[in-house]
């Protein structure tokens, strides 16, 4: 082969081997880090990995919060409408967290179904619900997009 | 008659926006058909022009600074952004506390850069000149249309106007905000002129060294903002947001972060242009890459794509309308650099070990970095948009490609002072690099030691890449002096640009601990205190006093006073406060900090738990100051850069500009 042509062929092979390296390894990193998202309901009907990181996110159900007298530790149940999913948390609640307002949660669901969370967060404003949450209410029809159109069961 | 301007002003700013669009429009017009037939009346048009535009979006500006300061709520942004409680200086920088408004500082940031451009740029030909200044009024003329058409920040609510205003988001009642979204904003659209450089250089045809030099000033005052300006949103979210954190790798963030990181190799590249006339192609790539993603940035964080604090619109049709004079930019700009950029070619040869090697190296490392950042910020929408769910990418996938790959890039960093052009002999690095090497060895791995118990491995990397880097600048500084008689006349001989080289690269390294050390070190408590409790962190005390009620201008406060004891003696008193805010309603935490160099004391309030015991965050964050002092250092940096007299020795010649040759630019 031509030594010039030699020279680019190595250059694109190198170009070639390279980013396909450097993709593969993008990929990978996304898949390990990647946090799907997933409504009550799902959680509740068990489509959801066990002891995988996940976000969850719905409605705090109003009277559910449940504090530890000694810790941080803290109790509520999320809900979409559908089911109701507990929420594990040992940490300090972001401010605008409130019964009957929206919660996105980052965390792990244990074998008993229950959500053990890493991080709670809220809404950054008054008017404001996260997309997610708000799409997964949509989903049910009936309800409207926002938390206080939901009805909480007994 | 002032009551008559306040009633009037809102009319005469939207007055005075439209004709500032009629003026961009004929600034993207005039000169440029003057350049393609010349005519040099039209092209000294731009000039005009520019002022011109200038003088009215500044007007338009003074005008809803006027309704917010005199609270007229007929106006529907102020009414949404402003309260009469608000503290004046508050009123002033919620002008740009919205959507509407924020906007329009991005317009009068763009036509004071344009206005800077039409004053500095004297010395080019006439027709380089009008050509930029109509790239600039193109600019212009996308985001006035866009602030005009889907979000006037004049619109009145009538005939029955509010009370009293919404107030400003609390979060953003803070001198963090008065400042970080007018010094952001000079970065993001400070790079809309080398953008208007580059485009006019592939107009004209004329990519030379000259056009290089041109440009860098531009580039460097840009990129020196942009980097306070990003430093200021981190230094605002750590206090602001009472998490405790600086970085989330929020969307948001890597918004401002992309053009930073390809505005960084953008400066570098320019340097090898203007000083070897190479990588010509690939440096107009990169001004156009630069300014796209200023635009994608303002893009994802102004369409309400994207959950944030910066999210203000939910609005699909103003996505649309950016997303679409994005694609008009970057399509517009790519297709025009595909047809010129082949008539463009660099012949100059260099060695594998050489500066402009390295500098390639840091280009594509650079460029790496941001593709891998763009990649994890835009999957979540890529992957939703396609119906594979909704995602979000964590920070470990962003630390797992960026930490290694910036850790390499400042190992290259430290030989970059010490090459020359062309080819520089491994003797000389060995040489001028193994005491560096040696010292950095040393102090990192003793660090660790030194202070704290536990060895961190991770220290003393963090550490040994940041002195690395700072010792490589002394060694290089010392070598430079080696034949001038005395330390002081040496150092005066030295230019100006290359003390902002040392200022800008000592301030990564600074960086560099800063935020190694902070994240390997911070220690904190989220725990819950009764009153008269006492919580340890390494070796200070923090013992809460009391809690207390307090009342606020525009808030009320639940206030806890924290004695913290450092090995037992009194160091100071701490106040973090909760805040209800009375016109929103909404919560704050303010946080309660002592600073030092060395580490901050961080305590915030998290909610009350009973009458006289509250949660609360108590952190120890070692070197967090570090983080911003280098940032700081690099825009100290950029301003140096600018300074050099070369640059404006150029201006003074107010000469033959046209070509200077080459060769008399490299012996700098």
């Amino acid at each position: 082969m031509h030594p010039l042509r030699k020279q680019r062929l190595m250059i694109v092979i190198f170009i070639v081997v390279f980013s396909s390296l450097a993709v593969g390894l993008m990929a990978y990193a996304l898949r390990e880090n990647i946090n799907l998202f997933y409504p009550p309901s799902k959680i509740a009907s068990g489509d959801v990995p066990h002891n995988t990181r996940i976000r969850a996110g719905g409605c705090v159900k109003p009277g559910s919060v449940e504090r530890a007298s000694d810790s941080l530790q803290i109790r509520f149940l999320i809900t979409d409408g559908i089911s109701d999913v507990k929420v594990n948390f040992n940490g300090i609640l972001p401010d605008l967290f409130a019964e009957g307002e929206a919660a996105v949660i980052n965390g792990v669901v244990t074998e008993s179904g229950e959500l053990n969370a890493s991080e709670v967060l809220a809404k950054h404003d008054e008017n404001y619900v996260p997309p997610e949450v708000a799409e997964a209410m949509k989903d049910k029809g009936e309800h409207q997009k926002t938390c206080e159109g939901l009805k909480y069961g007994a | 008659m002032a009551l008559d301007f306040v009633q009037l002003a809102p009319e005469l700013g939207q007055f005075s926006l439209i004709l500032s669009l009629c003026l961009s429009a004929a600034l993207f017009v005039l000169p440029l058909v003057g350049a393609h037939y010349g005519s040099n009346v039209l092209m000294q048009s731009g000039r005009s022009l520019a002022t011109g535009f200038f003088i009215f979006v500044a007007f338009a500006f003074f005008c809803l600074t006027y309704s917010f300061v005199n609270d007229d709520f007929s106006v529907k942004y102020v009414a949404s952004n402003s309260n009469s409680l608000l503290p004046v200086y508050y009123k002033i920088s919620a002008v740009w506390g919205g959507h509407e408004g924020s906007l329009l500082l991005w317009i009068l940031m763009l036509a004071g850069w344009t206005l800077a451009v039409a004053i500095f740029s004297r010395s080019l030909p006439l027709d380089m000149q009008a050509r930029v200044l109509a790239v600039l009024g193109f600019v212009a003329i996308g985001f006035l249309s866009f602030i005009l058409f889907t979000s006037n920040p004049f619109d009145r609510i009538l005939p029955i106007p509010p009370q009293d205003g919404g107030d400003l988001n609390p979060l953003l009642q803070d001198i963090g905000l008065i400042i970080h979204p007018p010094v952001l904003y000079m970065g993001y659209v400070g790079f809309s002129v080398c953008f208007a450089f580059a485009i006019a250089a592939l107009l004209t045809g004329r990519l030379d060294s000259a056009w290089a030099r041109w440009s860098r000033p531009w580039a460097t005052m840009a990129w020196g903002f942009l980097s306070v300006g990003i430093a200021l949103g981190s230094w605002w979210a750590y206090y602001e947001l009472g998490w405790g954190g600086w970085w989330f790798w929020d969307p948001v963030e890597n918004a401002s972060f992309l053009p930073w990181l390809i505005g960084t190799a953008l400066i570098h590249s320019l340097a090898v242009t203007e000083k070897r006339s190479l990588f010509k192609s690939w440096t107009i790539l990169l001004a156009i890459f630069t300014f796209s993603l200023s635009l994608l940035g303002t893009f994802l964080v102004r369409s309400g794509v994207l959950t944030s604090v910066h999210a203000f619109a939910n609005d699909p049709e103003r996505g649309v309308f950016i997303l679409a004079f994005f694609f008009v930019v970057v399509g517009g700009s790519l297709t025009l650099f595909a047809l010129r950029a082949p008539v463009v070619k660099g012949s100059a040869g260099f060695s594998l070990l050489s500066r402009e090697t390295l500098l390639l190296g840091n280009n594509i490392l650079l460029s790496v970095i941001m593709i891998m950042v763009l990649i994890g910020t835009l999957y979540p929408l890529i992957a939703d948009a396609l119906g594979l769910g909704k995602i979000s990418v964590g920070p470990p996938y962003f630390n797992l490609f960026f930490l290694p790959l910036m850790g390499l890039l400042c190992l290259l960093m430290a030989f970059g002072p010490l090459s020359n052009w062309k080819r520089t002999s491994g003797a000389q690095f060995i040489k001028l690099l193994w005491k560096p090497w040696v010292i950095s060895l040393v102090i990192a791995l003793v660090f660790p030691f030194v202070y704290r118990d536990k060895y961190e491995i991770l220290a003393a990397l963090t550490v040994f890449i940041a002195s690395w880097v700072a010792t490589a600048l002394i060694a290089d500084l010392i070598y430079r002096l080696r034949n001038s008689e005395s330390f002081l006349v040496g150092i005066r001989k030295l230019s100006l640009s290359y003390f902002a080289m040392v200022v800008a690269h000592a301030g990564i390294a600074v960086t560099t601990v800063g935020i190694g050390l902070t994240s390997i070190y911070t220690e904190q408590r989220d725990i819950r205190m009764e009153v008269g409790q006492k919580v340890t962190v390494v070796e200070y005390d923090f013992i809460l006093n009391k809690l207390s009620h307090i009342d606020g201008p525009n808030y009320t406060a639940e206030e806890a006073l924290i004695t913290v004891m450092k090995d037992g003696k009194f160091l100071r008193e701490m106040k973090p406060q909760k805040r209800r805010y009375l016109a929103s309603g909404s919560t704050m935490t303010e946080v309660a900090l002592d600073v030092g160099f060395f580490r901050d004391l961080y305590v915030a309030m998290g909610e009350p738990l009973t009458e006289t015991a509250w949660a609360m965050r108590v952190h120890l964050k070692p070197f967090v100051r570090w983080i911003w002092l280098g940032a700081l250092m690099m825009g100290f940096g950029a301003v140096l850069a600018v300074a050099d007299k070369r640059y404006r020795k150029i201006v003074k010649q107010e000469a033959p500009a046209t070509n200077v040759p080459a060769g008399k630019l490299v012996n700098e």
